[in-house]
């Protein structure tokens, strides 16, 4: 084979690729134009607009009971395998003693037992923590998925996407809180919503619902008139592990330095 | 300068590769595949289709306005009504066939309020196996509205935790009443009248001051002891051991 | 409820409610430590066209097939442990580019098409078409298909072909680092764990990938040449085992930098990442890990170099260290893997791993795939030859 030949292959290759690439491109600009006019035509979400709303949620440690409703809610409401693997959401209690050792237990797996626990004299301050998906501004969950099954909406809820997720686990790993896991029936990635479902309706997140103290605050951060809005006005907020940067969107009032 | 034979045939296999790519990609697999805006409208789609389980209190005043009211003053306001009652969408949708639950033996309600000392002080709590046994609580507490049917006899029946503690002081024997003024009212709406606090160093001195006369308190010099301080910055009145 | 009570059983402190499950099980310890080899393998490959050590030469096919054989089982227990791997095509069809897994696709296709096969198929090609030409009936277009139906192996063509390996090798290094540097990127960028979270992790993982792949060369190449009761080169083999003396060298000085440097920041995770290593890696971490894996080796090294010994007793002590070293390394990949996921990231517990023995993912499974790369290879040198035809044509010795 000479230069010739190669030249003569090369003018022929080189014009077939660009056909090919101008094509493609046509092909994926229709297909583009096409998804825009459906997307218009039906969200499925009927009157909601998801661009106006900006949703986070305030805990008031000095409220929490521990009485362990919002966990039985959140998984009669979405379907959590009641086992003792699985939580959207889960409490915590927190115990910390006069030496400033803490001890933690995670009262929602330990449901059924009864003796009320006796009170500990070396016990300098003791109190409940909720815990659920931060629904992260900045989350590293979505960050490291694979293929993006897992993303926020545009109103600030991470979603799964159970069609797409390839079950990798990477986002369990990536996430800080603990607040992902893989559902045993879907074997697909799982995590907290906020209750999507609910707030398109104008409902609040069942563990919301029948908080039955308040220590849950759902509000949207976009209306000034919301409850979320005035919540974070009057406490001093945290948020769980500020120095990952994660920027959470779940609020803590009175939140004690051990907690973690 | 010739083309090297094997380059040539090595190049077909990299452009059959390549192109194969090329028309997987671009032709054979449809474009909405690769569109992630698609993808996460359909994902929203379905989860907004999900169906609700729990339907909301506003929901449950539709046709038990009543209730509605009686809670709406009581000390259980700011409860939901599935809260207790469980989830009731399909009560909700279907209010004959399907009945949400009313619990109303005595393990529903300790759930709450069994004394827990990790439960914010104030919140009214008992304990299940000395307050009335075998009574079930709707038998004096109504659900809807519930307060105590007689005022608390003692500052225990709420302040667990203060009680067990002073029981166990010095002060074991002194009456809550005598350090702190309460009012009926309290007992009624706790957080709306709430009892006195001794406000100053001589309060304390009345019994541990020299000038003091009865009594077995330990005496201190109330001009020298512990300066500008107040007593409870040291010594917490419910345990006044001083650590 | 029984379950939940040993399981629970098995777990000291507070673990938050979902880490319950290990996640990533032990096919995710045997993905890093094939690909590992992979790099190594191929690093010492380089070693032969691009710094020219021409001692190295007999070992220089066996690397790259060793390279290629390990590349080709490296994707499936990545596979096997997805819970869809019917959909594991999405990555390369939609990669999420913020993700750096989805880079996986393209860093493994191009490595394996873009370097690695066609470095092969250039070295190979003249002796394809060497052997085509010598075998009849269907070994004879197998050669032919696999040398693409070429069948020039003038001067010239040679010539160009050596200059082809050459540039690929040169492009070669860098992608083998991007291979491997890669797979401790994912470790490394888990800002959530403090165990991996740490920017010597890619290089720690490229080191002791340089590591393990020569350890393996020079135990595949004592065991070949012992099965076809041919000698060693042990100017070769001296050489080998001084790079691999180097490399272990900088491996442990990494691996106790990094060490230090977690102990003296003494982050807010130090106490629960000493109970670790304290109550679950001990065996792992400090005896096969550090103590078999690396100290004993090094110290058998350091004999040798400082020693005369006769050929026959530096080959012992060579197999016996290139051993233990592959030893070590799986261990490097266990304690990273698994202990990354023993302890609770509210940093107040800790985990077990109870590993399954007959699942998708347990521990046979793990075994098949530790196992498959040999067969490949096996095939491969029946197939193709490890030495120069000419070179092998001349009468030993």
């Amino acid at each position: 084979m000479d230069r010739r030949r190669f030249l003569k292959g090369a003018v022929l290759f080189l014009p077939a690729c660009g056909l090919l690439s101008t094509a493609a491109q046509q092909a994926l600009a229709a297909a583009q134009a096409k998804n825009a006019a459906a997307g218009e035509a039906d969200t499925g979400l009927g009157d909601y607009k998801p661009g106006d709303h900006w949703y986070g949620m305030g805990v008031e440690i000095d409220k929490c009971i521990g009485c362990n409703r919002c966990v039985e809610a959140c998984k009669a409401e979405n379907d959590v395998p009641r086992d003792m693997f699985h939580f959207r959401t889960w409490v915590e209690r927190y115990k910390i003693r006069h030496d400033g050792e803490a001890s933690v237990e995670c009262i929602s797996t330990q449901q059924g037992k009864e003796a009320t626990p006796e009170a500990d004299q070396d016990v300098v301050r003791t109190f409940f923590v909720p815990k659920l998906c931060n629904q992260c501004a900045h989350p590293p969950c979505t960050q490291v998925c694979p293929v993006g099954a897992t993303f926020p909406t545009e109103d600030g809820v991470v979603l799964v996407d159970k069609e797409r997720c390839i079950g990798c686990r990477y986002c369990i790993q990536a996430c800080p809180y603990g607040a992902r896991y893989l559902n045993p029936l879907t074997r697909t990635a799982d995590k907290c919503t906020f209750c999507y479902h609910r707030l398109v309706k104008g409902l609040v997140p069942a563990c919301v619902e029948v908080c039955p103290t308040q220590a849950r605050v759902f509000g949207d951060l976009k209306s000034k008139a919301s409850r979320l809005v005035r919540f974070e006005r009057m406490n001093h907020i945290s948020v769980l592990k500020p120095a990952l940067n994660t920027v959470p969107k779940v609020y803590y009032a009175q939140l004690d330095g051990e907690v973690r | 300068m010739r083309v090297p034979e094997q380059v040539s045939r090595i190049a077909v296999v990299v452009a059959v590769v390549l192109v194969g790519a090329v028309a997987l990609r671009f032709f054979i697999i449809p474009q909405s595949y690769f569109s992630t805006a698609l993808h996460r409208s359909s994902t929203v789609k379905r989860e907004a289709a999900r169906a609700v389980h729990y339907a909301g209190a506003q929901a449950c005043r539709e046709c038990h306005q009543e209730q509605f009211d009686a809670k709406a003053v009581g000390n259980h306001k700011n409860l939901g009504c599935e809260t207790c009652h469980g989830p009731s969408a399909a009560h909700a949708e279907d209010p004959s066939s399907v009945k949400p639950e009313a619990p109303r033996d005595r393990k529903f309600c300790p759930v709450c309020h069994a004394y827990d000392p990790s439960r914010p002080t104030g919140f009214p709590q008992i304990n299940p196996t000395s307050h009335n046994p075998l009574k079930p609580c709707v038998s004096c507490h109504n659900p809807h509205a519930p307060v105590p049917p007689q005022t608390p006899e003692q500052c225990s029946a709420c302040h667990g935790q203060i009680a067990r503690t002073k029981a166990q002081s010095s002060h074991a024997l002194l009456e809550c009443t005598v350090c702190h003024t309460v009012s009926e009212e309290h007992k009624k709406n706790p957080r709306s009248a709430l009892p006195s606090i001794p406000q100053a160093r001589d309060f304390c001195g009345r019994c541990h001051g020299q000038a003091a006369g009865e009594s077995s308190a330990p005496k201190i010099d109330m001009a020298t002891h512990g300066g500008s301080y107040l007593c409870w910055q040291c010594h917490y009145p419910h345990l006044p051991e001083a650590h | 409820m029984e379950m939940f009570r040993e399981i629970m059983g098995r777990v000291s402190g507070y673990i938050y409610p979902n880490e319950i499950e290990i996640n990533w099980s032990i096919l995710i310890v045997v993905y890093p430590y094939l690909t590992g080899l992979v790099a190594g393998a191929f690093i010492l490959a380089s070693l032969v066209k691009v710094f020219n050590v021409k001692e190295l030469q007999p070992t220089y096919r066996l690397s790259l097939l060793t390279a290629l054989s390990f590349l080709l089982i490296a994707p499936f227990p990545l596979l096997l442990h997805l819970a869809w791997p019917m959909r594991s095509f999405e990555i390369f069809l939609t990669p999420n580019l913020t993700s750096a897994m989805a880079m996986f696709g393209f860093v493994y296709a191009w490595y394996l098409m873009g370097v690695l096969l066609l470095e092969v198929w250039f070295e190979f090609r003249r002796d394809l078409v060497v052997l085509a030409r010598e075998t009849k009936g269907v070994l004879r277009f197998v050669y032919r298909l696999l040398s693409l139906f070429s069948s020039d192996i003038s001067e010239a063509a040679l010539a160009f072909d050596r200059k082809a390996i050459r540039f690929i090798t040169i492009i070669g290094i860098p992608s083998a680092f991007l291979l491997h540097g890669y797979v401790g990127f994912i470790f490394g960028s888990i800002k959530a764990n403090p165990w991996w979270s740490s920017v010597l992790m890619p290089i720690v993982f490229l080191m002791s990938a340089i590591v393990s792949g020569i350890a393996m060369v020079v135990l595949l190449y004592m065991i070949i040449t012992a099965t076809r009761n041919e000698t060693i080169d042990m100017k070769c083999l001296d050489k080998i085992v001084t790079f691999l003396f180097y490399a272990v060298i900088v491996d442990f000085s990494l691996e106790f930098l990094d060490f230090i440097h977690r102990l003296y920041e003494s982050e807010e995770s130090i106490q629960i990442l000493g109970q670790l290593i304290a109550l679950r890696l001990f065996q792992n971490l400090v005896i096969l890990q550090v103590l078999m894996g690396m100290l004993v080796p090094l110290a058998i090294l350091v004999v040798v170099e400082l020693r005369r010994f006769n050929d026959d007793m530096r080959k012992l002590l060579y197999f016996i260290s290139v051993i233990l070293i592959q030893l070590g390394i799986f261990s490097t990949r266990w304690n990273v893997v698994i202990g990354g996921q023993l302890f609770s990231k509210s940093l107040r517990g800790l985990m077990t791993y109870k590993m399954e023995i007959t699942g998708l993912e347990g521990l046979l499974t793990a075994l098949v795939l530790l196992i498959l790369p040999f067969v490949i290879l096996t095939v491969l040198v029946r197939i193709l030859p490890i030495r120069r035809l000419d070179q092998q044509a001349l009468p030993p010795g």
